[in-house]
């Protein structure tokens, strides 16, 4: 610990004061009226799918094309996992595949 | 199945996740000179992935509040838009409410959206256990992590890709069973572009911001689509 007790305790509470705010935005706008806004309903109904496909990217954000491997691992892991989910439609066998691959895949190249 | 069980099943892929990636947070934790009881407290009351690592730095620096607070707002932005689209479904969760909103992180959020609640299964507490059980793993996995910070760890690079996978097969399950494609593309679309003008660090909140403004924007063309049935797109 390079600073105090109490700093450190201010610093902690701020975060989670913060991120409690992030996630209580929303429903502190909208969440006491009796009906939702129809634009509201239409982005809950749109948004989860938008957000996935971002998250999706997301995870990709790292990848290096730049040297060797070229981001091979992350790109036959996530084919293998697709290609076991689209086969047996198994969530945890397709997680678990893809997994096991890219974990063997970091280890020999 | 009862409820217990079909949030333990659901949940299995972020319990790979978290246990990992909380590990780490434990570790570097550690690295920072904190104890099990800071690892606990942090997981227990910030529950944020993303920014628990950040976290470690700005107590390794002893950073201003003031900086602290802008940060976090930043890189927990994007919990807004989780919100929005659980509105109406978190107001049905009754005693359930507060802490389904202070327990709606990334991971919790892919779940609670692909969860097509089988028969026999009361949605409104299969939601309050999933979100509960990663909640659990997440503190599990820190404290673990931040007890054994100083030994040698065993060689598990590689296993937070389990994350990875876990949105690609949301993301497969809603291609299918989600018409039109127009808000996944979208989101696709808006994602590869802000990585490639803000990189890697930056790129999450306006990705998002883009993504609803096209979807705002595009309401009609959607809404029309939807009603349709949505064959095309």
């Amino acid at each position: 610990m390079t600073i105090g007790f109490w700093q450190s305790v201010s610093i902690i509470a701020v975060t989670a004061l913060v991120t409690l705010l992030t996630r209580a935005l929303p429903f502190l706008f909208f969440g006491g009226r009796r009906e939702t806004p129809r634009v509201i309903v239409y982005l809950g109904r749109v948004l989860p799918p938008a957000i996935i496909a971002v998250l999706v990217v997301y995870c990709f954000k790292n990848m290096d094309f730049t040297h060797t491997p070229y981001g091979l691992c992350e790109l036959v892991a996530a084919g293998v996992t697709a290609a076991l989910h689209l086969w047996r439609r198994s969530t945890v066998l397709s997680i678990a595949g893809g997994t096991v691959c890219y974990m063997l895949l970091l280890r020999l190249f | 199945m009862t409820t217990i069980r079909y949030a333990l099943k659901k949940s299995f892929p972020i319990f790979c996740g978290y246990l990992f990636l909380g590990f780490a947070f434990g570790i570097l934790l550690a690295d920072a000179g904190y104890g099990w009881p800071w690892a606990l407290a942090c997981s227990i009351l910030i529950y944020a992935g993303s920014m628990q690592f950040v976290l470690v730095s700005f107590l390794a620096s002893g950073a201003p509040l003031f900086t602290v607070f802008l940060m976090t707002l930043l890189i927990n932005g994007r919990h807004i838009f989780y919100g929005l689209s659980f509105v109406d479904r978190f107001r049905r969760a009754g005693k359930f409410f507060p802490y389904m909103v202070f327990s709606l992180t990334d991971e919790t959020y892919s779940l609670l959206c692909s969860a097509e609640d089988p028969e026999g299964i009361d949605p409104k507490h299969a939601d309050f256990f999933i979100a509960l059980f990663d909640h659990c793993y997440w503190i599990l996995g820190s404290v673990l992590g931040c007890v054994a910070g100083h030994l040698i760890p065993i060689d598990f690079t590689g296993i937070d890709f389990t994350m990875t996978a876990l949105f690609l097969v949301i993301f497969i399950d809603q291609w299918k069973t989600y018409k039109p494609h127009i808000p996944a593309l979208t989101g696709g679309i808006c994602a590869v572009i802000s990585l490639l003008i803000f990189g890697p660090d930056n790129f999450l909140l306006p990705a998002l911001g883009a993504a609803v403004a096209v979807l705002l924007g595009a309401k009609r063309v959607i809404t029309a689509r939807m009603a349709e049935g949505g064959d095309a797109v």
